[in-house]
């Protein structure tokens, strides 16, 4: 069964069509990337399955539930945690600060239980702290727990932002350009680490223009242009693709014109 | 961690006994009186530290609040409800404790009048739904409407308290009555008094801040800070910033009012002066000469420097002073007075530890 299912999904921003009847479905257990060059709808296409808005047309379903017009902490509830193409880090906080704040789904005390430190209060803190502590060894940076998440370098913001969305310990992970700024030893380190996740079952969804990463980890390939789906399938198909071929390289006929 | 924080509370309670004592002991007991109102006056600022500092959302409507709060303490408490004595719900009120028959100061009449503790739940409970009408509009946005609409807020509450003569007009309220607290302890400004209120306020003070410490150092807490930080990214974590939002400032105001029902029963009354758009904006200045996210700074600096705003140290240029530390504050000092300060400790003590490890490495 398909975890996540987009059904003609439609996004207009006043005149501009930025998504126009895409549909396409994520398996459970893989990953699915999205390519296409830049205006394509891959991020608005992120921002409608993470509920950042409503989309003006179609429908989303995740896990059998419907998701179309859902809030993003809504949508985040149900297991879908996303990284940011800019990262989106809460800067004077600490880095382990940051990782626990994905903890705040999987912990339930509520203000007046905070503000009196009752003893299961207080329990829940350490473990929370302990599971991000965790998290952050994960992504191999537990060293920098007390600093301050602004100090830290492009590279390492990027894998406290995936220590982030993996804290909230998600079904589906949206990772949205998660190579880009970083070199190439850190874009094959991201690599075995985006199999990882999946092999400990978490479904990846991801937006990346670095094309070698793309062929070489996922399992489909989506790929989008002007806002309407080009074609659809695994990498082998994706490469050899007449269409895909002409939109990253440009048709002879328009090279000639233009 | 369990000893340092237990020494901290050690330190706290003896810096304010010391106070006490060094101010009885100099003959100037009528110091305590400032003292207590500007510490009530702190806990409307600490209030405001934990949504400015920490949810990032401005409040130009505290003072309506505080005065919403002490209003509510001062009307429910002189209000002489006897015309109602007849009706069955009024001797059920007074079997509850509610409602309360006591002789008139002045020419010895019988009075019914609501116990302050049920004037203080009222005004609690009030302050709730009034916040909680105000901000839940606007704290769905993203921005600084909560600003604007608790300045909306402030400048009505203000001319309604001017304009209705059942709440005073520019009087006010006065000839408020003690609050026995229980356990012999009563908030009251009777003179003799004054070394037991200088004690109740520090303790509600120091209640309030360790309840806010507390909530900022949680999951709460951190989940306001990161709302603060990037409230899409807070949003995408799960965290209901809407509605994280409105508690803070719900509980924001609700401190406020509490603060307020506290200084009207020591004060014995209330005047409309203190919903002034003015005293809101003192109150923002105040949260930022604490240092914004620093709720002890808050605590400190806003007792010392509402004392002596009391004790009329700035005189007729009063307001213009908060206006002057705002700005001040503002473009020199965003993190407060304090760690500055605390820095340049930690430097010179770091510099004077230098020279002499440095001595010591020569020999």
């Amino acid at each position: 069964m398909a975890l996540l299912e987009a059904e003609n999904l439609c996004q207009r921003f006043g005149g501009l069509v930025a998504l126009d009847r895409v549909s396409f479905q994520v398996k459970e257990g893989c990953i699915k990337a999205i390519i296409g060059p830049n205006g394509a709808g891959k991020t608005t296409l992120f921002n409608l399955v993470s509920g950042i808005f409503p989309p003006t047309a179609g429908r989303i379903r995740f896990n059998g539930t419907e998701t179309t017009g859902l809030k993003p902490y809504q949508i985040a509830a149900l297991g879908v945690a996303r990284t940011f193409q800019n990262v989106s880090l809460f800067l004077h906080m600490t880095v382990l600060e940051n990782v626990m704040v994905g903890r705040h789904l999987r912990t339930r005390h509520g203000v007046l239980g905070c503000a009196l430190r009752w003893p299961g209060q207080r329990r829940e803190e350490r473990a929370l702290r302990e599971s991000a502590r965790a998290q952050l060894d994960g992504v191999g940076l537990a060293d920098r727990a007390g600093v301050p998440a602004g100090s830290l370098s492009f590279g390492q913001r990027r894998m406290i932002e995936l220590a982030r969305a993996l804290a909230t310990e998600p079904k589906l992970l949206l990772l949205d350009e998660p190579a880009s700024g970083l070199n190439m030893k850190e874009t094959d380190d991201l690599a075995g680490r985006i199999r990882e996740i999946r092999d400990r079952g978490v479904t990846v969804l991801l937006v990346e223009h670095d094309m070698s990463l793309v062929m070489d980890i996922s399992d489909d390939i989506l790929a989008l242009h002007f806002g309407t789906t080009i074609t659809e399938g695994p990498p082998a198909q994706i490469q050899n693709d007449p269409k895909v071929i002409a939109v990253y390289l440009g048709e002879h006929r328009h090279v000639a014109s233009g | 961690m369990k000893s340092r924080s237990a020494l901290q509370v050690l330190l706290v309670a003896a810096g304010v006994v010391l106070i006490q004592l060094g101010v009885s002991a100099a003959g100037k007991t009528y110091y305590l009186t400032q003292l207590t109102m500007a510490v009530y006056y702190a806990i409307v600022v600490m209030g405001l530290s934990l949504l400015m500092g920490y949810a990032g959302q401005v409040s130009l409507g505290h003072g309506a609040f505080f005065a919403l709060g002490g209003f509510l303490s001062a009307f429910l408490t002189t209000h002489n409800f006897a015309a109602l004595k007849s009706a069955a719900w009024a001797s059920t009120l007074q079997k509850l404790g509610v409602l309360a028959s006591r002789k008139n100061l002045y020419d010895g009449s019988e009075l019914l009048t609501v116990t302050p503790w049920a004037a203080f739940g009222a005004a609690m409970l009030l302050t709730l739904v009034v916040a909680t009408v105000i901000g839940y509009p606007s704290l769905r946005l993203k921005g600084h409407y909560l600003a604007m609409a608790t300045l909306g807020f402030g400048l009505i509450i203000y001319r309604i308290l001017l304009g209705t003569p059942q709440l005073g007009a520019a009087d006010g309220i006065t000839g408020v009555p003690a609050w026995s607290l229980g356990f012999g302890l009563s908030v009251s400004g009777k003179s003799a008094l004054r070394v037991q209120n200088y004690y109740i306020a520090c303790a509600v003070a120091l209640v309030v801040l360790a309840l806010l410490v507390n909530l900022v150092n949680s999951r709460i807490g951190r989940a306001l800070r990161a709302v603060h930080g990037g409230e899409l990214a807070a949003n995408t974590m799960g965290i209901n910033t809407a509605r994280l939002k409105l508690q803070a400032f719900v509980a924001s105001a609700v401190l406020a009012a509490a603060a307020g029902s506290f200084l009207t029963h020591f004060n014995e009354g209330i005047g409309p002066s203190e919903a002034s758009a003015l005293k809101s904006v003192r109150y923002v200045a105040l949260v930022a000469a604490g240092g914004m996210a620093n709720l002890p700074g808050a605590l400190i600096v806003s007792t010392l420097l509402t004392f002596l705003s009391l004790r009329g140290w700035f005189g007729t240029y009063d307001s213009a002073v908060f206006g002057l530390i705002l700005i001040v504050i503002v473009s020199l000092a965003p993190d407060g007075p304090l760690k500055p300060i605390g820095r340049w400790v930690q430097m010179w003590r770091g510099w004077l530890l230098g020279r002499k490890e440095a001595r010591h490495g020569a020999a």
